[in-house]
């Protein structure tokens, strides 16, 4: 039986910048990646996972809630909505640090969506609705965040979130 | 570690404390059958004390959104006692910070029943 949480691989790189921030620069690039079972459990290990990974890169308190708090909505998106729970089926998470700047891209097998029809939950008709509040917040917590439809099957999001005091490179 | 409630009663008000986390599966369970439940037995008037809720998520929040309108549908009251910060600022975010009614204080919240 697959285990709930596999660490299949595990790609440590470094950087050391020339100049002041040496200290800080030798955890600016870092990447892990890790797959799921589609199940409940596996929405908690990898909030736990992900929320380490951005305490271990610096992030402050309030961003480890945010990143948290997206990282488990996307992953109930991932094993409920795309995988359906099914056994068959895994979800992966691949944790990025770029200079300083933290990807998170998750993965999953199901049917996919389609992110322009999910509804506006802060529209009048939709405010006392009990679902559909996920994408939004995730939105909300991130700096970045792209849906990608996979082939032949799945969906990938890719969370984005800027070290402090950095916005969005146009 | 999961949602823990407790039930209590102050005068014609059930006051739920809750502690914890309401998120998928156990928690937003948890505070659904709580609030049926209580419903069941004919009180229609509760004040969820979030104070030491720790976190929430889309699923909790949309348990609290049910809760709300199932217990306004059969002519009771559902208001929100001591919203921590996190929590706070979700319902702003989701625009629900106008929906409840919020108190920080439990005396006036169960005064404020009618």
């Amino acid at each position: 039986m697959l285990p709930d949480l596999h660490v299949y691989s595990v790609e440590v790189r470094s950087r050391i910048a020339p100049g002041e921030n040496g200290s800080r620069d030798g955890r600016r690039e870092k990447r892990v990646e890790m797959t799921f079972a589609s199940s409940l459990d596996s929405v908690d290990k990898a909030e736990e996972e992900a929320v380490r990974f951005a305490e271990e890169a610096g992030f402050g308190e309030e961003d480890l809630q945010k990143v948290g708090m997206a990282v488990r909505e996307s992953m109930v998106n991932a094993v409920l909505h795309g995988n359906q729970y099914d056994p068959e089926k895994q979800a992966a998470m691949r944790l990025e640090l770029d200079h300083g700047k933290l990807i998170i891209t998750i993965t999953d097998q199901g049917n996919g969506f389609e992110e322009d029809r999910i509804p506006d939950p802060l529209s009048t008709e939709n405010l006392l609705r009990q679902s559909g509040r996920g994408i939004f917040l995730i939105r909300a917590f991130m700096d970045e965040f792209h849906v990608r439809r996979l082939q032949p099957k799945g969906t990938e999001v890719r969370l984005i979130k800027y070290p402090a005091g950095e916005t969005k490179e146009e | 570690m999961s949602i823990k409630t407790s039930t209590r009663q102050v005068g014609e008000i059930t006051v739920v404390d809750l502690s914890g986390r309401i998120t998928l599966g156990e928690g937003s369970t948890m505070l659904r059958d709580n609030i049926r439940d209580l419903l069941g037995r004919g009180q229609k008037k509760i004040l969820l004390n979030l104070g030491d809720v720790t976190y929430i998520d889309s699923s909790g929040i949309g348990e609290l959104v049910s809760g709300f309108t199932t217990v306004t549908n059969q002519g009771g009251q559902l208001k929100l006692l001591n919203l921590t910060k996190k929590v706070h600022d979700l319902l702003q975010i989701t625009k629900l910070y106008t929906v409840f009614e919020v108190h920080n204080e439990e005396a006036a919240a169960v005064k404020s029943f009618t």
